[in-house]
This record gives structure tokens, sequence and C-alpha cells, in this order.
């Protein structure tokens, strides 16, 4: 609340300066830009496990935070970060039961305020609110494609076989950190932000890509 | 709200329509919120906000009827789709809560820092919510119009974009995540697109609004407070500059758009 | 004590349509605080309705009907100008009554 006057202080003090010198113009875009840093660092507080420090913006968040598409440079920069966290899962463990998919699937808990701890074992997937995946849940969200039939269309019959390497690892990939693939994605980085750990990971694979699993049945 | 879609869904499983099934989910849900508009428990809330507007309380013992909301003292009507606004007397732009604040310590004594300190659904933030919900009722049918004249009104406007696209947090989420496209929605609940004009009483013209599901009314401040608890963001100071300047935001897009305020959620 | 109902009566022909709103918690006595302790049942019991001091309605209530309820009833026999009066008492035996004229 103080500070909002201190920088109103300030504004009103340029405004006053501008009238004198007949200047008609704002602050830049740039001024802005900088500005909404300090505008969020003294509107928010700590609460719970959701601390303040979460909005210190890494380099693909900031670079994100506009409505206007980035530059391919800057993509790619961000792009290749995201594949440079990339961890194959232990023991080449990628698929594992659909069954704890599907609840992982239908979990939104974790690490909002009203949540207890950020252990992975707390989290749940968050995916149905995006996503469609299997056929019997209607209440699914489409901020996300529909992930129905995910593996049968890319031809999965067998995850484990050498011919489905390449799309359970693209896959893994997309849950690990999916800003490898889109700079600007929606999709939360469970992997590398510790959002869900490979245990977690390898059912929702499994979800995905078992052809036992429901989003696979014909 | 659960039995409901479980019956829609029993009762079109047998068609094994997918698409079908969902669009009559949302169409259940348009019905039951039909069913809802008459009798809507915001009335009661409105009711309160005109008692506690016209009572005498406080140290100074003094009714809100001299408050000016933006539209000069004690003017109500229509000030509503004008906030948030710039307030000389406060050098600041402000919104309808963090303004019915200032008059409750202006005019009647509260200590406006104790009330922003509190949290919602305790004590003096029953009553400013209350007092929003019925400063939002007679503006009922008018149209956004929120003035952009002044340089501090412009500024809102872009630093409530920026807030709007601000990403952050463990799972990188703007408010643009889920509200910068059309035609979007998070499980079966519609999203507005609020980097335009959604329409007449949608988004920012549907709030304060009685929610069904917990028995509670919600002003604009706890709206944004709780999808800032989504976004798995920390927690928004009740009147702080970024919810202020999203008001602004929102409210300019919303240009044209009628006010269907208090309305009625699931 | 508690707050106001909000009723409103409204005739067409013989037939007068009575909506009201309710304040109250209804509480199912199911509920569970932060700490794990069950919230107190407090819901209302009883509802009656009277068209001139005359009654023409009365409710058994229970802990599944919702908070805030809402009521809506049609009453044969009133005019412009008549009083329809609204009661609900709780299981705690707080009672309410408010008052509305027929339009």
């Amino acid at each position: 609340m103080k500070r909002s006057t201190l920088y109103s202080g300030a504004a009103a003090a340029m405004l006053a300066a501008a009238a004198l010198t007949g200047c008609a113009t704002g602050p830049s875009s740039a001024d802005l830009d900088r500005e909404v840093l300090a505008v969020m660092k003294a509107s928010f507080r700590d609460q719970g496990i959701a601390k303040a420090d979460r909005l210190n913006q890494d380099p693909g968040q900031s670079a994100c935070s506009s409505d206007k598409p980035l530059s391919e440079a800057v993509a790619a920069s961000i792009m290749a970060d995201a594949r440079a966290t990339l961890k194959w899962p232990a023991g080449g463990q990628y698929i594992g039961d659909w069954r704890e998919g599907e609840k992982l699937a239908q979990n939104g808990r974790g690490m909002t305020w009203t949540d207890r701890s950020t252990d992975t074992a707390s989290n749940g997937g968050n995916c149905y609110n995006c996503h469609q995946l299997s056929k019997a849940e209607i209440s699914f969200g489409t901020i996300g494609p529909s992930l129905y039939q995910y593996g049968r269309n890319r031809g999965v019959s067998d995850p484990a076989s050498p011919s489905s390497r390449a799309i359970v690892e693209y896959t893994w990939m997309k849950i690990f950190n999916g800003k490898t693939y889109n700079a600007c994605s929606n999709m939360p980085r469970f992997g590398h932000l510790g959002l869900l750990d490979e245990k977690q990971m390898s059912h929702v694979m499994a979800l995905l890509l078992d052809p036992k699993s429901p989003v696979n049945q014909p | 709200m659960r039995t409901i879609l479980v019956t829609m869904a029993a009762l079109l499983g047998a068609t094994g329509l997918a698409r079908a099934q969902v669009k009559s989910a949302a169409d259940g849900i348009a019905e039951y919120r039909r069913m809802l508009e008459d009798g809507n428990p915001a009335d009661l809330f409105e009711a309160k906000g005109e008692a506690l507007w016209k009572t005498k309380r406080g140290p100074k013992n003094a009714t809100l009827e001299a408050c000016d909301l933006g539209k000069g003292p004690g003017v109500v009507k229509g000030a509503f789709v004008e906030l948030p606004r710039w307030f000389a007397d406060k050098l600041k732009v402000q919104d309808l809560e963090s303004r019915l604040v200032t008059c409750m310590e202006t005019l009647q004594g509260f200590n406006g820092a104790e009330i922003a300190k509190t949290e919602f659904g305790r004590s003096e933030q029953n009553d400013v919510t209350a007092l929003a919900t019925f400063v939002a009722a007679e503006s009922r049918g008018r149209r956004f119009n929120l003035p952009q004249a002044h340089a501090e009104e412009k500024k809102s406007y872009e630093i409530g974009k920026r807030v709007f696209f601000y990403r952050a947090g463990p799972y990188d989420f703007s408010c643009a995540s889920c509200h910068g496209e059309a035609g979007k929605r998070i499980r079966l609940q519609d999203l507005p697109d609020l980097t335009k004009n959604p329409g007449d009483g949608i988004g920012f013209a549907a709030w304060p609004a009685y929610r069904v599901s917990n028995g509670q009314m919600w002003s604009m401040q706890l709206r944004l407070n709780d999808c800032f608890r989504q976004q798995r963001l920390p927690y928004p100071l009740f009147g702080s500059e970024a919810t202020i300047a999203l008001g602004t935001y929102m409210g300019v897009n919303a240009r044209g758009a009628e006010s269907i305020a208090p309305a009625i959620k699931r | 004590m508690a707050d106001p109902m909000r009723i409103r009566a409204q005739a067409a022909g013989d037939k007068t349509t009575v909506r009201v709103l309710m304040s109250h918690e209804m509480e199912t006595g199911l509920r569970k605080d932060a700490a794990g302790k069950a919230i107190p049942a407090w819901f209302i019991q009883e509802v009656s309705a009277t068209l001139n001091g005359t009654p023409v309605l009365t409710a058994q209530w229970g802990p599944s009907i919702s908070k805030n309820p809402f009521m809506q009833f049609n009453v044969k026999g009133a005019k412009a100008g008549d009083k329809i009066a609204v009661t609900w008492v709780d299981n705690k035996g707080e009672k309410r009554t408010d008052e509305a004229t027929v339009s």
C-alpha cells in the first residue's frame, strides 16, 4: 500500500514536470516493462507454500510474458535451454501403470497455497483441466489439444519396441519439459520443476501410450 | 452439480456420441443456471450492502452516503461501470473495493490497513463485499465505460496488461494461460477471452457474483485472489496495484459490455 | 437477529406467485472444519406462510436444503394489497418472520 503511494507520488511529480515542459508523452514501453516487475513485487506476499519468490522469472518466463510472439532467435535459445534440462528415467522405466496415470490425470491438486507440501506425493498431474484423455471422462478442458487415442494415432502397439522409441522419448520430453518443443508452451514443466517424480511421469506415459489404456481403446 | 453431470452422461452414454455428450452437459449447466437466476442469493448481500451504506457506523458514527465513487459524493448509480478510475484525493487509480475502504476510513474512521489485512469472509471484509454487491447492483444493465483520460488511468491499463501476461511460478501460468484465447474451457468451465471484450455479462461484467458451489458472495478482489491461487502464484495483497491494474485492463477491454453484476455462478 | 428474507408476491388473476429468499447457513452437521472437528448442525426445520394472517403453507425442512434457500409457491385467492408473511424456525430454536405486500 505504501509503495503504491510512493510510485503514484513519483508519477504525479513526473506529470507535473512534464506539464511544465509541455511534453505529452507518458512512460515508454520499456519503462513500463521494468515498472511491472516492481509492481508485482509490491503486490504479493508469501502464503503457505506459495512464496513471494515465485514471482522471480527465469529467462523463458520473462520472454514469454507478452502478447507478441518471440523472435526465432530468442525462441531457439529458450528451447535449447529446455532441451538441456532433460533427464531420462532411471533404468529406462518410461512406462508405468495407466491406472495410476488416470488417477494422476484426474488430480488437480498441488503447489497452491492451500496445498500442504511441495512434495511430489502431494501433486496431481492436472491433465484433465486442459486435455481430453479417456473417452469416458467428459469433464475435460480444451486449453491443450485432445490426447484421446494418443498412442493409437501414433501407431504405438508396443511402447517397448524400438519402432516406438522416438514417440516414447518425445512424449517423455513433453511431460518433463514441454518448452523443449514450444518456447512459450502452456504445458507446465512437470519433470524439470519437480512437480511430478519419474514414477508418476511414467504412469502418465502409460495412460498415453499403453495399448491397454482407456485412452487408446478403439 | 455433479449429480446433473452424471445424470446427463448416463442418459446420453448409450448413443456413444462423445461430442453430443459434452454439448449436452454444457446445455444442462446452462439450464441449471437459468433456473437459478430467479432467487439469486446475491440479493441478500445487496440488501445488506444498501443497509450498510445508509447506516451510521465506525468511530465517526457516520454513513457512507457522502462517499465519492468517482461520479461525485453520494452518486452510486453508474459508478460501478466506471471503475477502476483515478481519484485525485488519493493520487491513485482505485477499484471499487479499495475505494470503499477509503470511504470507510475517511468518512467513518475505520482503519483501512486493518481491513485490507483482514481475510475474506471475516469481520469488516464481509461488509466491504456486501457494499460492493450493492454498488454493483445499482449499475445493473449499464455498460462499462471506464475513463482513460488521465495519464495514470492509461498507465494502469498498460501495467494491468503486463500483469495479465506475466508468466511465473512453478506452472509458468499467467492470466493469459487460461484467459488469453477465445473458445477455451478448463474442465467444463468456459473461459472468457479477457484480452478482448468477451460480451455482455461475461468476465469482468459478471462479478461480484454469488457462487452456489460454496454459498459465498465473491467480489472481484476475491475472484482475482483465487485466480492467483490456482495459478500457483503467491498471495495478492487486497487492493494492491497489480489487482487494481488488472481491473483497469479488463474493464477497459469490456467497454460497451453490459454489466449483469451481481450475478450467480456455479 | 438473523438477516432479513427477501419476499416478492405477484398476483396474476387468481394465482399469486410468492418467491422467498432466506438467509441461513443451513449446516448439515456433517462438514468438518480445518481442525477436523464437525461443524454443528444448524438448519431451518419449519417454514410457514400466512395470507392476511391465515396459514396457507407449512413445510418441514432438513439438512439437505441448501444454504441461503430459495422457495417459490403459488397461493389462490390473494389480491394486490394483501399481506404475505413467511416464518422460519431452525433447530436452535431461532426464528425469523418477514412480510411483503402482494403487488
